[in-house]
């Protein structure tokens, strides 16, 4: 599914339109909150309290369970997605989601499953 | 008062249409989708199609709302392309239902060739018919590439403007590229598996309010027919003007519905 080489005419036009849209885009985004930082702690605290103590809790979980799995992808990609919440960079939900995302960009030859896992093995993952 | 602009009516109970019309739903738009389980022949699909067209308005109008919906079969059914393109070749004939707004939800779902081939035929049938388009994005890890393969295939169809397709499920990964090529993003508010209402308006803050709506695409899974008031909700709860809770919930979703010229609101 390969697209025709374009003419360099509508090489152009696409270029143009791309950028118009970049600055379109950019005009439009980045509205502060209405809410002050002091609010956005008040409002937002104790849900996000009991998150991290949820991923703590699996965390033990994990731990204390018996068998096989302790190097289950899935767990090391959340171990890195914490490390990514502590980084203090900003746009750690992009980021977070770009960690457990396949970075591959052929299509597969056929679908194994129907289902998501919700991460990719680090070793299959391409430059992020 | 909202727009539901991606919701799974049948599989949801009439206490649900009870509730959102109390919560203040006056329309939704039901993409057709994957029942969680595979049809056995194209005769299933075609009673699924009068099922949208036909017994659902109706179902819905009790409740004081209007019903429309997309046709297609789902990407999650895609990997037999010769019984998949049976079932398209029964969509034609559905077209002439005032009710059907386009195509959708089409798109990808592992990223697979025979799902690209059977999104490609999709794409074919809305540009003859000059059709709106509903793309679902694939879920989890396999969203982003799945993202980027659909524009892609979309562009390949010059008939087909950006403006008129809207891409459904996005993310904080995902909505950057798809507004700045032209189409419209859909948030679905999802409790697990997707969009919480806090990321939505997040989102909205971070990307502004053009051509972005939000859903519930409440189906038989975990998921909430409330999501959309909920969401509104939150940003009034974080000082957002009507006039914005409103553009997002209703004018926006109105503004892309009415190209189709076919949506109505009760």
């Amino acid at each position: 599914m390969r697209a025709a080489p374009e003419s360099s005419c509508r090489l152009v036009i696409r270029t143009v339109r791309s950028t118009m849209r970049r600055f379109y885009h950019a005009r439009m985004s980045a509205t502060p909150p209405p809410l002050s930082k002091r609010a956005v702690v008040d409002r937002y605290f104790l849900e996000h309290r009991a998150k991290v103590l949820d991923i703590a809790a699996f965390l033990d979980r994990f731990d204390r369970a018996q068998g096989d799995g302790t190097d289950d992808y899935r767990v090391t990609a959340l171990r890195e997605c914490c490390a990514v919440l502590l980084d203090g960079k900003p746009d750690r939900a992009r980021r977070v989601l770009e960690l457990l995302s396949d970075h591959s960009a052929e299509p597969i030859a056929k679908a194994p499953m129907k289902g998501a896992t919700g991460a990719i093995e680090l070793q299959k993952k391409g430059a992020i | 008062m909202y727009i539901d602009p991606h919701v799974h009516m049948v599989s949801r109970t009439t206490d649900d249409y009870q509730r959102m019309a109390l919560a203040g739903c006056v329309a939704v738009t039901e993409p057709a989708f994957w029942a969680g389980y595979d049809r056995s022949s194209p005769a299933g699909f075609f009673d699924y199609f009068r099922q949208l067209t036909d017994f659902e308005p109706k179902r819905a109008a009790q409740y004081g709302i209007r019903h429309h919906t997309w046709l297609c079969i789902n990407p999650k059914e895609a990997e037999d392309p010769v019984f998949a393109k049976e079932v398209i070749s029964l969509i034609p004939q559905f077209l002439k239902c005032e009710t059907v707004l386009g195509i959708g939800e089409i798109g990808l779902n592992k990223n697979s060739r025979n799902e690209l081939e059977i999104l490609d035929a999709h794409l074919a049938l809305a540009a003859e018919h000059d059709l709106l388009v509903l793309v679902h994005t694939p879920h989890l890890e396999d969203k982003l590439k799945g993202t980027r393969l659909i524009m892609d295939a979309i562009k390949n169809h010059s008939k087909l403007d950006p403006g008129r397709v809207l891409i459904d499920h996005i993310e904080e990964h995902t909505v950057r590229p798809v507004l700045e090529r032209g189409f419209w993003a859909g948030m679905t508010l999802y409790p697990d598996t997707k969009c919480t209402p806090q990321r939505a308006v997040d989102i909205f803050e971070m990307h502004g309010t053009e051509r972005l709506w939000i859903n519930s695409a409440g189906d038989w899974g975990n998921s909430d027919p409330l999501a959309v008031p909920k969401a509104q909700i939150e940003m009034k709860a974080r000082g957002h003007t009507l006039d914005s809770v409103r553009k997002v919930s209703f004018d926006n979703p109105l503004k892309f519905l009415s190209q189709s010229g076919r949506f109505r609101i009760a």
